[in-house]
C-alpha cells in the first residue's frame, strides 16, 4: 500500500544505538496514537530485528543500518529493519524459537519476539548481501479502545 | 549503574533498573555474577521491578544466570514482570529453569 507519511534513516551498527533506533519509531508511531502496549510492542521488535544487525549482521565489523517507516492508509506502521551485512543461509532455520548461533547469552529468540510482538514479518536475506526485515503493526490507538 | 545488589544471608536479590537490550545487559551480567562468584547464593533472585523495557536480551540474562548459577547448585526467582516481559519469558520456557512472577499492582 502506497505511504502516506514516512521517514528514513540511517546509524552505524554500535549497540549504544539500539534504544536510540526503537525510540526513533516509537515516537514516529506516536501520531497514530498507539496504547503504551503497542508502543512496547513496536519497540521491542524494532530492538530485535537492529540487534540481529549488530549482532549477526555486521558480527566482527561495524556497519550501517537502515531503518525506515512507514504510516499506510488503513492505520498500520510498516517498519522496514535493513543490512548489507553477511546475510542468512538458512531463514527458515534462523526463525525457529531458540535456535542460536552465538551461545548462552542469546535467547535465540529474535524472530519469534518480532512475530509475536507485530501483525506481519516478512524476511529477505541473500547471503554475503544482507538482509530485510519488514514488520507490520496495524495501531488501533486510545481512541477506538 | 543498571543493577543494584543486595546480599542477605544465602539469597542475592538483583534490582534491574532502566531499559534491558543487548547493549545494557552486558554490564548487568557481569555485576550479577561477581555477585553469584562471590556470595555462592542459594537463592538468586532478578527483581525486575524497575525495568522499563526489555527485548529477548533480558531472556538471555535469566538463561545465562541460571547457568552460572547451577555450578552452585542454586535457585533462580524472576519477580515483578509487567505483562509483556512476562510473555517474552514464556515465549522461550523460562518457567521450566526459574520461578517467574508478574508485577503486583501497586496503584491498588
Amino acid at each position: 500500500m502506497k505511504a502516506e507519511n514516512e521517514f528514513r534513516l540511517s546509524f552505524d551498527s554500535k549497540s549504544v544505538n539500539e534504544g536510540f533506533s526503537r525510540a526513533v519509531v516509537a515516537a514516529f508511531a506516536a501520531q497514530l496514537d498507539p496504547t503504551i502496549e503497542e508502543i512496547t510492542d513496536i519497540k521491542t521488535a524494532v530492538s530485535e530485528a537492529v540487534t540481529n544487525c549488530i549482532v549477526h549482521a555486521y558480527r566482527d565489523t561495524v556497519g550501517r543500518i537502515y531503518i525506515s517507516a512507514a504510516l499506510t492508509g488503513d492505520n498500520t506502521l510498516r517498519i522496514n529493519v535493513r543490512d548489507r551485512g553477511c546475510g542468512i543461509e538458512d531463514v527458515k532455520k534462523a526463525m525457529e524459537p531458540l535456535y542460536t548461533t552465538l551461545g548462552s547469552e542469546r535467547a535465540g529468540l529474535g524472530f519469534a519476539v518480532m512475530e509475536s510482538f507485530t501483525d506481519k514479518l516478512r524476511v529477505r536475506s541473500v547471503p554475503g548481501k544482507g538482509t530485510s526485515v519488514t514488520l507490520y503493526k496495524k495501531i488501533s490507538g486510545r481512541e477506538q479502545g | 549503574m543498571p543493577v543494584k545488589i543486595l546480599a542477605a544471608g544465602s539469597r542475592v536479590t538483583a534490582f534491574l533498573d532502566g531499559e534491558i537490550d543487548h547493549h545494557s545487559a552486558s554490564d548487568i551480567r557481569r555485576e550479577i555474577d561477581d555477585a553469584v562468584r562471590k556470595y555462592k547464593p542459594s537463592t538468586l533472585k532478578l527483581d525486575y521491578s524497575d525495568v522499563t523495557f526489555m527485548d529477548s536480551s533480558g531472556v538471555g540474562l535469566v538463561m545465562g544466570r541460571f547457568r552460572t548459577l547451577s555450578a552452585f547448585g542454586g535457585k533462580l526467582i524472576v519477580s515483578n514482570l509487567s505483562a509483556g516481559e512476562y510473555k517474552i519469558m514464556r515465549l522461550a520456557g523460562i518457567e521450566k529453569i526459574a520461578k517467574i512472577t508478574l508485577k503486583e499492582d501497586k496503584r491498588k
